[in-house]
């Protein structure tokens, strides 16, 4: 018998050649609900080790759950945003494991019942093209407590003598959403796990039922993948990686198991169905446990809590809830705004699409506000590592109606648009709105037609000869004398004006 | 966990308790044949570390609860629907409003060992 190196991996192109890759994707979010599933317990991130807790989620015994409404409320609004039918009758199902990080040794979850089943998710790819990814279920369950290992070198589990918990996370209400195998992406398989994974994070913020930051853990996805030899139709054994913790790592892990299974196969071995670590560091996954099966979590009704059985009343209120879907909401703005495709995919990867919104309300320019909100402000905020512009602007309290000022200015031709980027770069400086800093700084434009003239006809006779080719007809050549103009001005004049009077002065 | 998971059949939660289901889940019909292998596979979920005597006495005294317990298999349950809860009760719900909690103090009284304000554990090893 010969042995196969697992963990050995060919290239993308090989892989391709001889197999089909089939990917499943498990996203849990975590809800941003006041209280966590089945206790009052807050559910503040990054408060102090275990000050959210209560005899319900430690599992003291006697303790009752009671379930979270709007917990309730959430997932059926992401249920019904994901094309979901939902249950008129659900259970939740007790999960039975051994591990601190549960302090009851079960998870309380959903198993065969579970609130919303049979959605899709339609997924826009970079070329324009769409793949729908048909969803199998989403559910409701609980987070589990966060473990810090130690006597270890690097917080992980091997080398740790022990293991400290903190159960402020341990209740927290998870909602799990389950693809469907997602065939026939062939090559673009890596795109769409990434695209999908965006585009549920977008619906998500959307519905405004969890700040899904994966950078904090409140969206993680696991990636479950296996390879078909092309031409067949039985899905091979599949491996699922756990805590894939950002959009390019989902892109990256499933790239790399598919490299990874088509060594496996191609030197005749075949997968272990295991659940893998995934290290954002070396870009590649280790071999974790061997997988569970179902039975081994003798899962049964919660005898402790009653179905959840909403109305179709309720469920229809709660439809008429939910936002427009994200995708929709861009095409609609891009065209209102007049964007071009690319400065459209600027504004939105760099989350400005809401504070440009709330700038055009506010009176602005669409040209305008994508103008000021991405130009210096976006250079400064990520020069100071901030998360966005829109958090950048309102940890400073520079405001759309700042946007609107400026732009006000301009229009009514006090400042140049030299003069407005250095009363931005005041506002930007904490020196107050444009107004007070085009005060402070003496930004106006010399509104005097006369000194304006003078300057042209000192400009004209010191250049002679750029004068006379605009006077030929070459009318690109004032571009030329306006630069020498504005320079006369010291800045200060208007370029448009300044273009004007050498025209008229010279082709008249 | 997807494929641990049963395929949803939308025809089996419209209304009312599942249909069609078995009744008595597989591992609970072929309980009283308990093996020694299904007791040693039990203590090693439950993390419980039984020697090869305690074993033994295990699943002798298993297989006789196991075998008393399943008289009620002999109940005669035809048109009888499945029963998780005993009140005919749906939707008890709470508000999402918060709390008082315990307090670290109070939370981590009865922990045998605590250090850093959190739960002190004997490491896993075989996960993490």
């Amino acid at each position: 018998m010969t042995v196969v190196d697992t963990e050995a991996t060919i290239s993308y192109d090989d892989v391709l050649a001889s197999f089909d890759p089939v990917m499943g994707l498990e996203v849990h979010v975590e809800l941003g609900t006041n209280t966590k599933m089945f206790c009052g317990c807050a559910t503040e991130f990054g408060a102090e080790p275990n000050t959210q807790v209560c005899p319900v989620c430690l599992g003291l015994p006697g303790a009752l759950p009671v379930v979270n409404e709007t917990a309730v409320e959430s997932a059926i609004r992401i249920g019904l945003a994901l094309n979901c039918e939902i249950a008129e009758w659900c259970r939740f199902a007790r999960k039975n494991y051994f591990y601190p990080d549960m302090p009851k040794n079960f998870q309380t979850s959903q198993y065969d019942e579970p609130i919303a089943f049979n959605g899709f998710l339609d997924v826009e790819l970079d070329d324009g093209t769409t793949y729908r990814v048909e969803i199998e279920r989403a559910h409701m369950e609980e987070d589990t407590g966060k473990s810090l290992h130690v006597g270890g070198s690097t917080g992980r589990i091997h080398g740790a003598t022990h293991s400290l918990v903190d159960y402020n996370r341990a209740g927290i209400p998870l909602i799990e959403i389950v693809t469907k195998p997602m065939l026939g992406a062939g090559e673009r398989a890596p795109e769409v796990a990434r695209a999908y994974v965006a585009t549920l994070r977008d619906l998500l913020k959307a519905l405004d039922v969890s700040d899904v930051k994966m950078e904090q853990g409140s969206m993680r996805c696991d990636v479950n993948l296996s390879l078909m030899p092309k031409g067949s139709t039985t899905l091979g054994t599949r491996t699922e990686t756990k805590n894939v913790n950002s959009l390019r790592s989902v892109e990256r892990a499933v790239r790399y198991e598919m490299c990874r299974h088509g060594a496996v196969l191609q030197a005749g071995g075949s997968i272990l169905q295991e659940t893998r670590h995934w290290h954002e560091d070396t870009g590649a996954t280790t071999s974790g446990r061997p997988k569970s099966d179902a039975d081994d979590y003798r899962y049964f009704p919660e005898p402790d809590l009653v179905p959840v059985a909403p109305s179709r009343e309720t469920v229809e209120s709660l439809r008429a809830t939910l936002p427009e879907p994200p995708a929709q909401r861009r095409k609609r703005l891009q065209s209102d705004w007049g964007f071009s495709d690319l400065e459209m995919r600027d504004v939105l990867n760099a989350g400005l699409v809401d504070l440009i919104g709330e700038t055009v309300d506010a009176g602005a320019t669409p040209a305008g506000a994508r103008k000021w909100w991405s130009g210096e402000i976006a250079r400064r905020a990520n020069a100071e590592g901030a998360t966005d512009v829109a958090s950048y602007a309102a940890e400073r309290s520079i405001t759309p109606a700042h946007v609107v000022e400026l732009e006000g200015l301009v229009k009514a031709g006090r400042l140049n648009d030299s003069m407005a980027r250095q009363a931005w770069e005041g506002v930007l400086d904490g020196e107050g709105t444009p107004t007070a800093v085009a005060d402070a700084r003496g930004l106006e434009l010399v509104q005097d037609d006369g000194a304006l003239e003078a300057a042209v006809d000192k400009v004209i006779e010191a250049n002679a000869d750029v004068a006379q080719k605009v006077r030929d007809g070459k009318v690109q050549a004032a571009g030329a004398l306006i630069g020498q103009v504005m320079k006369e001005m010291k800045g200060q004049a208007d370029a448009g004006k300044a273009r004007e009077i050498i025209l008229a002065k010279l082709t008249s | 966990m997807a494929s641990t998971l049963p395929t949803c059949h939308k025809g089996q939660r419209t209304v009312g308790p599942r249909q069609g289901l078995p009744r008595i889940p597989p591992r609970l019909a072929r309980m009283a044949e308990l093996s020694r292998d299904d007791v040693a596979h039990l203590a090693g979920l439950a993390r419980i570390d039984l020697s090869d005597a305690e074993l033994d006495k295990m699943v002798g005294e298993l297989g006789v609860i196991l075998e008393s317990v399943a008289t009620v298999q002999q109940s005669p349950i035809e048109g009888v629907e499945p029963m998780s809860h005993p009140m005919p009760l749906v939707n008890v719900t709470r508000p999402d409003v918060v709390r008082p909690s315990l307090g670290a103090e109070a939370a981590l009284a009865g922990a045998p060992e605590a250090d850093q304000q959190r739960f002190s554990v004997p490491r896993i090893l075989d996960e993490d």
